[in-house]
């Protein structure tokens, strides 16, 4: 395996279920890493709780593994104190979207250079199923016995409004689109944000009856389209897929050594 | 070196690289996967859908064969 | 300023604060503003960036004290500062700091509460809550000053702590405290001393566990970006810093977050007395509570009463054998803060004659003054009230 010296191979196999996309993003992550030649010492991964957050510990990166909801502050902490890391700040959805929220958009505003990646699974399955704020209506969970009332967040739209200089979304079927995204994420200067639509087969599929890895995959497939496509054009029902934001503004961290430069010359 | 590497250690029997191989050339062999080499065209996908980062494909992509996710084109 | 020129400035207690983290080489403050700690984020913000450190204002109480552990373990010395609300808000990432023994500071300026309570009034209420604020079986360092020069020095002093144990520490100061001004000294630098943190010496290619202690206990960092890649988690870990439910190696880092402080209480324990030796009555007291009692020892020293007083610079570890000795010969025992009795609870604990401690106390948001101590003990000494 090219990427060995990316992991921790002494973890593995990994703890998430059979079919799990988070599997996956992993396995694109890796790929990405090493074929963009990135030192391994200067990468730095930080997550916060849930199955998502488990792919710190085998990544043979500076790896943090924090509280619920909390990776983005704690990567910013990091990167502040060194900005020369590459930060990578994997999040599930209800991690980055709902106890994560603020941070989340505060992140996207600073423009702080690190590539956040939203693993949405649309449920809670590290605590068995619960709906999560990228769930939306209509949904089974074990807390959404009758279905789901609530709407969803869209990941990206939230991304954008909030600021964010790189807003892409892919799934965990368009598995060579997800590398190229994930390249231009981590290449990105400024705050990237990756939506990745990845399968939870234990408790999504099977609570909504909608089968396990592959056909969650198929779903994605067949229910998601290119930005600028024929298809999504003639469907507007389908889930736009590509990079919606790539653009530049001032990096938190080049800014800061400006207010540096500024308070030294001060005195 | 094995033209398609599979770590049965690993591998979980998901069946997602059996489903989207291009080729089907992966089957599940007592819930592990299994590659026919005669069949393989070394184009990698079911390297990279692999949740549990179980496949290495050695095999170079035959010509003339592009493939995406949505299969041969 | 020449070399003979002392460092000599008029300043408010938060901005002391400032000044001896600065001292102890500061590099990293993330905070959010409230009353009344708010002064030393303003200070930092302007302060911070003049040597090369970085200041940062969060989108709340949480992002600040998570970005704290993460610029901690990239390296910097790092703090934050709050009030109560916030303190409650910060105790999730205290917690995390505790589990994954990450050293930094964290300053509390205490106002009354429970809740928004008194935002611009004193209180020390939150003694137990920086012992016991968040969850699980863990310790920590608790530090107090009564003086702006006090302030300065145990701010130094929880740095000094925090990089040498690898643990927060909290500084539990309170809104007189934060908010007065007196005179402030700043030493040379090199007059006090200034605890490095110690960083492994493991070479490139060897195995370095983050967190297999030495036979000193320490345990040497290495930071983030450096040649070692290495785990850092919240739940249970092994000497790598990976996770593990084995009941043993819980059992044992359990046994190492509490032991490596309560098992330095001797240590940890800072403290000011005043006129204890021949004390029939003892007062204990910190924070801006210790200055009414240090006013009524000297008023009632000068008419020949028998009184002292034990200032507690550290709170928690409780120094506890520290108290019984200091008290071994009072008759009576006051106990000085605004709270309900929280300090006067663990004081109960640690003298023979628990019967025989009484609780001074103020909690309207007022100042508790010489007057209302020697109110109070003149009815346990049976001279009316």
């Amino acid at each position: 395996m090219a990427f060995r010296d990316l992991i921790r191979e002494r973890f593995f196999p990994h703890i998430w279920c059979p079919g799990c996309g988070h599997g996956t993003v992993l396995n694109s992550l890796l790929h990405v890493v090493d074929k963009m030649g990135l030192d391994p010492t200067s990468m730095c991964m930080v997550s916060g709780i849930g199955c998502s957050a488990r792919i710190s510990g085998y990544v043979n990166f500076h790896t943090m593994h924090t509280m619920h909801g909390r990776a983005l502050p704690c990567a910013t902490g990091i990167k502040l104190a060194k900005p020369q890391l590459n930060m990578i700040v994997p999040m599930g959805d209800g991690d980055a979207m709902a106890i994560g929220g603020n941070h989340f958009i505060h992140a996207c505003r600073r423009n702080i250079d690190m590539t956040a990646i939203v693993l949405n699974n649309r449920i809670y399955g590290m605590t068995g199923g619960q709906y999560s704020p990228l769930s939306g209506r209509g949904v089974l969970a074990t807390t959404a016995p009758y279905r789901s009332i609530d709407d969803d967040f869209d990941a990206v739209a939230l991304a954008q409004g909030a600021g964010a200089t790189f807003v892409a979304r892919t799934t965990a079927f368009h598995v060579k689109e997800l590398s190229k995204i994930l390249t231009k994420a981590i290449q990105h200067k400024g705050f990237s944000v990756v939506e990745v639509m990845v399968q939870c087969p234990t408790y999504f599929g099977r609570k909504n009856k909608m089968g396990g890895a592959v056909q969650l995959l198929e779903y994605y497939r067949d229910n998601t389209a290119p930005l600028g496509s024929k298809k999504l054009e003639e469907n507007q029902n389908l889930i736009p897929r590509g990079i919606f934001v790539e653009r530049e503004r001032p990096e938190y961290c080049e800014e800061y050594q400006n207010v540096i430069a500024l308070a030294e010359g001060k005195e | 070196m094995e033209a398609v590497e599979i770590n049965v250690l690993w591998c979980k029997g998901c069946g997602v690289c059996v489903a989207f191989c291009p080729k089907k050339a992966l089957s599940l062999v007592g819930e592990k996967a299994q590659v026919d080499p005669e069949l393989c065209i070394g184009c990698g996908m079911c390297e990279l859908y692999c949740p549990d980062l179980a496949i290495v494909v050695n095999k170079p992509t035959k010509k003339n064969e592009k493939v995406t996710e949505e299969g041969l084109s | 300023m020449s070399a003979t020129q002392q460092d000599v400035r008029f300043v408010q207690g938060n901005e002391a604060c400032v000044r001896g983290a600065l001292y102890a080489g500061l590099r990293f403050f993330a905070g959010y503003p409230i009353t009344p700690s708010t002064e030393i984020a303003e200070h930092l913000a302007e302060n911070l960036p003049k040597v090369g450190g970085t200041f940062v204002q969060m989108e709340d109480e949480i992002a600040s004290m998570c970005a704290v552990c993460g610029a901690s373990l990239a390296g910097s010395k790092s703090m934050t500062a709050t009030s109560g609300p916030g303190f409650s808000l910060k105790q999730e990432a205290i917690g995390y700091a505790a589990m994954a023994e990450i050293p930094c500071v964290v300053v509390d300026v205490q106002r009354a509460g429970p809740s928004t309570g008194l935002a611009t009034k004193v209180a020390q209420a939150d003694v137990n809550q920086a012992r016991w604020g968040t969850h699980g079986e863990h310790s920590i360092v608790t530090l107090t000053a009564s003086t702006v020069q006090d302030m300065f020095a145990v701010t130094v002093e929880a740095f000094n702590i925090a990089e040498a144990y690898r643990t927060p520490v909290i500084l539990l100061f309170d809104e007189v405290m934060g908010h007065m001004r007196e005179r402030l000294v700043i030493p040379p630098a090199g007059e006090l001393p200034v605890t490095e943190r110690l960083r492994t010496a493991v070479k490139p290619g060897v195995n370095y566990h983050p967190y297999l202690p030495r036979e000193d206990g320490r345990l040497p960092m290495s930071d983030y970006g450096d040649i070692h890649r290495y785990h850092v988690t919240g739940l249970y870990h092994d000497i790598w810093g990976f996770p593990t439910e084995q009941p043993e190696q819980v059992n044992k880092l359990v046994h190492h977050l509490v032991d490596k402080i309560e098992g330095r209480v001797h240590e940890l324990a800072r403290w000011k007395e005043f006129y204890l030796e021949d004390a029939e009555n003892v007062l204990i007291s910190y924070g801006s509570a210790a200055r009414s009692a240090r006013h009524l020892v000297e008023t009632r020293r000068q008419k020949g009463h028998r009184v002292g007083l034990l200032e507690l610079q550290t709170i928690w570890p409780f120094p506890k054998d520290l108290v019984r000795e200091k008290t071994a010969n009072a008759k009576n025992v006051f106990v000085v803060e605004m709270n309900m009795g929280q300090v006067m609870a663990q004081v109960k604990q640690a003298v023979d004659n628990p019967d025989h401690v009484y609780l001074v106390n103020r909690v309207d948001g007022t100042l508790v003054t010489p007057t209302d101590i020697g109110n109070v003990m003149r009815v346990i000494e049976g001279k009316g009230v």
